[in-house]
């Protein structure tokens, strides 16, 4: 079966859907980001777990990517933006961060080890949230969405470059900060 | 030197290969939530629901994002269950310390950050996995501005709400 059957085989997707979400849920779980704790920690400048786990998987996802797209195993799905949106929306998402204190994937796995609060609060809200932005989208859409758009959808499109000139220096960065974070043991 | 983080890091770098390569798709979450919010919808509203603009683009079904969402749930559940650390909490030792262990607070604040959550994503068009982790490493640009954006937003916010600033 050649890759373009799999994906398109939409029954089997669902369950590969569900077996990479139960990794996922297992890595965000061990890797302690699923605590309220963790994150406000975090946001607080007081526990530099989030950040590891992330930059982590970025350095690691970003040159496996690359390297399959090379081969051309793989297709990028970089996501258009705008100052409207991408700003405008980041924003919102901040305080929504800090005040809930889980975010759309580490509620999901904090309801998993029994957050309540993960439950009734977050689940609900975010389900109200999403609901409200769904009823006020054609607005949204005209007024504010569209203000600004991104010229580029990527970082070496945007400097019209080999997208290796561009991971390694990314890479050896996510390193240094890295390397730094345990230095001055945070 | 602690090395879960990194091995949870890595881990899901690897799985974001996976993704890309068995199923064409990146890691995210919050879409997972705004088709749910239309299946609701439509269970008062009926067929209506589906004509919205935004249920055109987004239609109110399970779909890959949805299993995995629902599959961090199940892992994380399994995860905290074989290690024991599976407890029942309704308010986090952190927000209980400095604002009082007030089920009904908490649950009132984490729903109000939860709508601001739930907006905030879908305006931003993803969120800490989907622009933060999946978008950073394809090198996008709306996601690496995304997720600075996140972060500035998100410690201002906690740092006027755990006081740091006075």
């Amino acid at each position: 079966m050649t890759l373009d059957h799999l994906h398109e085989n939409n029954r089997l997707q669902l369950a590969i859907g569900l077996l990479i979400g139960l990794c996922f849920g297992v890595f965000l779980y061990i890797g302690g980001v699923t605590e309220y704790n963790v994150i406000l920690g975090q946001l607080l400048l007081t526990d530099f777990t989030v950040v590891k786990v992330m930059l982590t998987a970025v350095l690691v996802g970003m040159i496996g990517i690359y390297l399959m797209l090379g081969r051309g195993l793989v297709e990028l799905h970089p996501k258009p933006g705008s100052i409207g949106s991408t700003v405008v929306g980041g924003i919102i998402f901040g305080m929504g961060f800090a005040v809930l204190g889980y975010c759309p994937g580490t509620v999901a796995g904090a309801v998993g080890h029994g957050a309540l609060d993960a439950l009734f609060g977050g689940v609900t809200g975010i389900l109200v949230g999403a609901g409200i932005f769904a009823a006020a989208y054609p607005a949204l859409d005209e007024k504010i969405l569209s203000r600004g758009v991104f010229r580029s959808m990527t970082i070496p499109d945007a400097l019209k470059v080999n997208p290796w000139y561009v991971i390694i220096p990314f890479c050896i960065l996510i390193a240094a900060v890295l390397a730094g974070l345990e230095y001055f043991g945070l | 030197m602690e090395w879960t983080p990194y091995i949870a890091g890595a881990g899901i770098g690897i799985l974001s290969w996976v993704a890309f390569l068995l199923s064409n798709k990146p890691l995210g979450c919050s879409t997972a939530y705004a088709r749910t919010s239309g299946m609701i919808e439509r269970l008062f509203r009926g067929k209506k629901t589906e004509e919205k603009p935004y249920y055109r683009k987004f239609a109110p079904v399970v779909d890959w994002e949805w299993m995995l969402v629902a599959g961090v749930f199940l892992g994380a559940f399994a995860a905290a269950m074989l290690t024991g650390g599976f407890a029942l909490e309704w308010v986090p030792t952190l927000f209980g310390d400095t604002f009082g262990y007030d089920t009904a607070l908490r649950l009132a604040v984490a729903f109000a950050g939860g709508i601001l959550m739930g907006l905030g994503s879908r305006w931003a068009g993803g969120c800490t996995s989907g622009h933060g982790i999946s978008g950073t490493l394809q090198l996008a640009v709306s996601s690496w501005i995304a997720v600075v954006v996140f972060f500035i937003s998100g410690i201002v916010t906690a740092f006027l709400l755990y006081g740091v600033f006075w």
